[in-house]
């Protein structure tokens, strides 16, 4: 097996890994214990994976680790109090809590990025994570909770 | 996890990628070009794909180009969906890109990757065929340019050692009249059981679909029937006559419901553009 170690930036720290090139980013971050993300579907379908790269969503499943050397990775463990955490919490937008670091880190990026988001954008935006205990309302309410103090 | 080693390249210039594919390959290696791995990645954990080096292109700057000059609008190949949707220089590629898979998604899948992988729908490929594209080709022989139609005929014919580098479009049509429409099984993310773009220039229709045929095209002969001075119900049937091969029957639809599907899609599509001068 072909293994090589790499250096990636996560949450603002420089985390070493031995690693197979063919390795996802999913794998090796759940390999340094960062296990916020969940394993889904890993087919790019359900979202319950997603990371931020350089502030994008990602699928973490569909992406290889190496391809992230250099950029910034968020993970679910590196955001700490933030207003989509707490509205997920206030409109109880979970159940089981499997698919939710994947929303939140989703949720996260579009209300910091898109402020100004339309029902639209919201829907688009949403539509890239599955949720089995279907809390897709408490979910939007928690989103546009946010979305309306930003705009106050 | 994909079940096999795989070596990770990522060359900076185009000459490097294409020397980087030849060598690999003279040394026995099955060398691949990657945009934003999310095809090879899932088709590889299923053992329905195989590589043992692949090739990004995503530091090349000439795939990484979308601009848009008074006369030529240029898509680089390794730019994401996202990206050009934001861009939005065509409205009709924008509507087409925003389609295919999800968002988080599109922030990965490259506008190469949609066109020239192996998943058969290749939306984003129906703009650029009802706009007479050029394609930018590189490879051993050097980088060319030629025509869309020339290239893509039902998938991408492109020699392993070639890649896609930029799709280009005559700045005229971006703001040409035009249509379009996905229809699924069911949701609003994931295949198509029926896409229709559609463009009206010089007071022609022009049509292009996914999802109808296990390939994407567009049809001159098509094209012709639908643009007859004939009762609207008459030329769809006509339509549906002219299809290039069988349709598609499959778990996403069986024929005879994509056969309703198409029929109602044509005549929504129809329907907006004919108004239109
Ligand atoms: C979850 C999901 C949903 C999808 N839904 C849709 C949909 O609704 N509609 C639709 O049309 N498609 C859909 N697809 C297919 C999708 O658009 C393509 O398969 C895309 O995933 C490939 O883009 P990529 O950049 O990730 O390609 P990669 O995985 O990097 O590459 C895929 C293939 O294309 C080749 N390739 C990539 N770039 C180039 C290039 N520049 N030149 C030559 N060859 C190249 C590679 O060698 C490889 O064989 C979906 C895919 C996924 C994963
Ligand atoms: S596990 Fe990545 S999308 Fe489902
Ligand atoms: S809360 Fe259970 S999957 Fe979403």
């Amino acid at each position: 097996m072909m293994k090589c170690e790499i250096i990636l930036h996560i949450n603002g720290e420089r985390r070493s890994a031995v690693i197979r090139q063919a390795d996802t980013l999913l794998m090796v971050i759940r390999y340094l214990g960062l296990t916020g993300a969940k394993p889904g579907c890993l087919n790019g379908d359900c979202g319950a994976c997603t990371v931020l790269v350089n502030d994008t969503p990602i699928k973490s499943c569909m992406m290889l680790a190496i391809e992230t050397v250099g950029q910034e990775i968020t993970t679910i463990e590196g955001l700490r109090d933030t207003a989509i955490q707490r509205a997920f919490v206030e409109q109880f937008a979970f159940q089981c809590g499997y698919c939710t670091p994947g929303f939140v880190m989703n949720a996260y990026a579009l209300t910091t990025q898109k402020p100004d988001a339309d029902e639209e954008t919201i829907r688009k935006w949403l539509e890239s994570n599955i949720c089995r205990c279907t809390s897709y309302h408490e979910i939007e309410q928690a989103v546009r909770s946010v979305l309306a103090q930003k705009k106050r | 996890m994909i079940p096999f080693d795989v070596a990770y390249y990522r060359p900076s210039t185009i000459e490097e990628a294409v020397q980087l594919f030849s060598s690999l390959e003279a040394k026995g290696k099955r060398p691949l070009y990657y945009g934003g791995g999310t095809e090879f990645i899932t088709l590889a954990r299923l053992g329905r794909a195989f590589a043992d080096a692949v090739i990004d292109l995503k530091s090349l700057p000439e795939c990484r180009i979308l601009s848009v000059t008074a006369h030529e609008l240029t898509f680089g190949a390794a730019v994401s969906l996202t990206a050009i949707e934001e861009a939005n220089s065509f409205p009709l590629l924008t509507k087409a890109a925003r389609e295919v898979a999800d968002r988080t998604a599109r922030n990965q899948i490259t506008l190469g990757g949609n066109i020239c992988g192996r998943i058969f729908y290749h939306e984003a490929v129906l703009p650029f065929l009802l706009a007479d594209s050029r394609v930018v080709i590189a490879g051993k022989e050097g980088i060319n340019e030629r025509s869309i139609h020339e290239v893509f005929q039902q998938y991408m014919h492109l020699s392993p050692s070639q890649f896609l580098v930029q799709v280009k479009v005559d700045a005229a049509y971006s703001n040409l009249p035009h249509a379009h429409t996905k229809r699924r099984q069911q949701g609003n993310t994931g295949y198509p059981l029926v896409t229709v773009a559609a463009l009206k220039k010089d007071g022609k229709l022009r049509v292009a679909f996914s999802g109808v045929c296990p390939f994407p095209f567009r049809s001159l002969e098509i094209e012709e029937r639908l643009n007859r001075t004939l009762p609207l119900g008459a030329r769809i049937a006509s339509v549906i006559e002219a299809l290039p091969s069988p349709v598609l029957d499959d778990i996403e639809g069986s024929a005879k419901y994509r056969l309703f599907v198409l029929k109602h899609a044509l005549l929504d599509v129809i329907t907006a553009l004919e108004g239109e001068s």
